[in-house]
């Protein structure tokens, strides 16, 4: 069965190394849901937080295939032992007449920030789940949307167990 | 001590027991070539193309272990060695690539001569490098080699551009490296190697299968004294032939797409499959629902992603073949338990009806050359012990399954990527690091022609190759194919306007002898090693225009469902 997948992945902060894995996803065919990197507090290190889905082969298969990669220091698959999972979404959305009230609401209820207002737009920034930022925006569903940036998902995993170098 | 970059190349390939460089100069890589014109330890190899370059360090490699290494320029020179890079990749081959880059200032604004060589390599090499400061570039080599050597080895790039090799900077070479990204498991688990034991000497109807790894990992005695040891049939792919000799009577040939009926029944039939250095390709399996159905299967294999891949292996085992053959072989000369001696002369003795189809037996009589008997006659004119490199086709097979190598890296060919053109210039690197042994190419007449500009570079070299033309006047594998599946409709298998390879061999300063009958093959192979054993000799043998390789499993079957002849 297709589960999704948040695999964190520490790697050397060389240039290249997240087209080599990027790479690795297109010349095998295997699904990116999401993909966010970034340098962390070890400036030789950048972490990647990679959202895929697959049967257990497959990910067993991509787990594989990216510790492989000569840039990658260690991984960790989060979905396997309790995690955080968050990502960060900035809706711009119209704000006129009803809705101007009714999307205050709806933020409110979802505790995400109204960070920008014009005289016809919110600007609302929220986080949390995958599925809780779905959630939001179906519940949109009345409201003309202008513009979803989403930053893909990042994870932690719970407890004293970390992926460190 | 202050080095120019190009200097450091050269003197980093020295540190590493280099001793030939295969390569063609070019703008971005003038540098370098100027510091090798001022040593004399590495021997450079001027090729006719850079796709050359990289078959010969290929074969350099493979009939040595030690790593082959390239020398190329930026843009076409680094796109022309792709091919051969692949090819490295696809057989897990260690090889160093040098390639030229354009100065770094120019990087990216499409420069004369630039291509991104890091990027057009990525998904082909085991991993690669852009040089951005002088100061790394002795570093970058020596983890180039380290990487390209050790775990599964495969090719290594390493971009220069121009002005790194201008800079100057005080050389040290690195004495040893460690990289925390990279540290291949080499020991295997021991309670997995204890595990793996118990279900061998459980077995009643074993089965040894065994891949290129055994050969990159230097274990083939280990190999035979772990089979004799068991008593079990054992059986090569065709990376893997000559880890385990031929003649012996345990080995049931090889196994797959034109394995021997023996291999792939014994295959299908057994009840403990031990797979070593093998990769359950689909060339060996067949049809994977239809899988050795009833056999429990161990895996040894250094690198992990290989194992469970195509087919989900009951006992893995992580790590160098010759540190778990050696372990295997402790554990078993401690412990007198062996396999049931009863089910195994049961097994043996239907593994010998097997063989007794003689799948392998072909027309004598017809009066047409038979590319078979040219490989057997061969194989006795050359006493079994030639290195034999061959490109890809039908002669490719036909040397497989007929030569019969009792020796390890005597027999060198693209399995993986199936690359025509490979044979010669891998064969020149085999006679560069052989010089007094025989070295032959059998090839077919499409082949050839892809890296025939090297028949110069032979010439330059004084290289003695005996290049063994099966010359069927079609591209026959896929003749073969179209006869089978597409009703004889043969689209572009046939090569027209061929040219006179007896002409086009003296006309690049060789013997060339072209052979019609069966009765003048032997004499024309005789005369290649003996009268003109130190020329190189290209013998056009004109043979049976509609031989196929048999036996062979059509796609979409299982093992047991072979055609045989």
């Amino acid at each position: 069965m297709n589960m999704k997948h948040i695999i964190s992945i520490l790697l050397e902060n060389e240039s290249g190394a997240l087209s080599r894995v990027a790479g690795l996803f297109s010349a095998r065919a295997y699904n990116i849901e999401s993909l966010t990197v970034a340098p962390t507090d070890d400036e030789t290190l950048s972490r990647m937080t990679l959202v895929t889905s697959g049967t257990e082969e497959i990910v067993e298969q991509i787990m594989k295939q990216l510790n492989k990669l000569v840039d990658v220091v260690k991984l960790i698959d989060l979905t396997v032992n309790e995690h955080i999972e968050r990502e960060l979404m900035l809706a711009k959305v119209q704000a006129t007449g009803e809705a101007r009230s009714e999307v205050k609401r709806l933020a409110d209820i979802f505790r995400g920030h109204i960070i920008d207002i014009t005289d016809t737009t919110y600007t609302i920034e929220l986080t949390g789940t995958g599925e809780k930022l779905d959630a939001f925006l179906t519940s949109l569903s009345s409201i003309k949307i202008f513009e979803v940036v989403r930053s893909g998902a990042i994870g932690i995993s719970r407890g004293e167990k970390s992926l460190t170098s | 001590m202050e080095l120019t970059g190009a200097e450091i190349v050269v003197q980093c390939l020295i540190e590493e027991g280099v001793d030939h460089v295969f390569g063609y100069p070019g703008g971005a890589v003038l540098h370098i070539y100027d510091a090798f014109y001022k040593q004399d330890k590495i021997k450079h190899v001027l090729v006719r193309h850079e796709q050359a370059a990289t078959h010969a360090a290929d074969g350099y490699a493979r009939s040595t272990g030690k790593p082959g290494v390239v020398l190329v320029t930026s843009g076409p020179g680094a796109t022309n060695a792709v091919t051969g890079i692949a090819t490295a990749y696809m057989d897990s081959i260690p090889m160093v690539v040098l390639t030229g880059q354009v100065p770094r200032p120019l990087i990216g604004n499409d420069a004369f001569q630039e291509v991104d060589a890091v990027g057009i390599t990525r998904p082909v090499v085991k991993h690669n490098f852009l040089v951005e400061d002088v100061k790394d570039l002795a570093m970058t080599l020596k983890k180039a080699f380290f990487i390209a050597t050790t775990g599964r080895p495969g090719p290594v790039v390493v971009d220069i551009p121009k002005d790194i090799t201008a800079f100057k900077t005080d050389f040290m070479y690195p004495r040893e490296i460690k990289m925390r990204s990279y540290c291949p498991t080499i020991k295997g688990h021991a309670g997995q190697v204890k595990k793996a034991l118990e279900h061998i000497l459980d077995a009643k109807k074993p089965m040894i299968y065994t891949g290129g790894g055994v050969i990159l990992s230097n274990a083939s005695e280990d190999l035979v004294t772990f089979t004799q040891t068991l008593g079990a049939p054992v059986t090569n792919t065709l990376m893997g032939l000559g880890a385990y000799p031929a003649s012996d009577k345990q080995f049931v040939g090889m196994l797959g797409m034109h394995g021997t009926y023996e291999a792939n029944m014994s295959m299908h039939n057994c009840d403990v499959l031990i797979a070593i250095g093998a990769r359950f390709d689909d060339r060996v399996t067949g049809n994977l629902e239809k899988f050795c159905p009833d056999a429990t299967i161990i895996h040894v294999d250094v690198d992990p992603a290989s194992i469970s891949k195509n087919v989900k292996v009951d006992v893995p085992i992580v790590g160098d073949v010759k540190q778990v053959l050696t372990e295997f072989n402790n554990q078993l000369s401690k412990n007198d338990r062996r396999i049931d001696s009863a089910a195994l002369e049961g097994w043996w003795s239907q593994i010998n009806e097997w063989r007794a189809q003689n799948c392998l037996k072909y027309d004598h009589d017809s009066g047409t050359i038979k590319p078979q008997f040219v490989v057997e006659q061969l194989h006795e004119v050359t006493k079994g012990d030639a290195f034999v490199t061959s490109d890809v086709g039908q002669h490719q097979m036909f040397a497989a399954q007929y030569y019969g190598f009792d020796k390890p890296r005597r027999w060198i060919n693209s399995g993986g990527l199936g690359t025509m053109g490979f044979g010669m210039p891998a064969a020149m690197g085999v006679q560069f690091a052989h010089p007094d042994e025989t070295v032959v190419c059998i090839t077919g007449e499409g082949s050839i022609q892809m890296c025939i500009q090297e028949l110069a570079t032979c010439l330059q070299y004084g290289l003695p190759l005996k290049i063994i033309n099966l010359n069927n006047r079609y591209l026959g594998m896929v003749r073969q194919w179209q006869e089978f599946f597409y009703e004889k409709r043969y689209s572009m298998s046939y090569m027209d306007s061929l040219p006179d390879f007896v002409k086009l061999a003296e006309a690049y300063g060789h013997v060339g002898i072209r052979v019609e009958k069966p009765e003048d093959v032997r004499q024309a192979l005789e005369d290649a090693m003996t009268k003109y054993k130190d020329r190189l000799v290209f013998i056009d043998f004109m043979t049976d225009r509609e031989e196929n390789v048999y036996p062979m499993i059509p796609a979409g079957a299982g093992l047991n469902e072979m055609i045989l002849i």
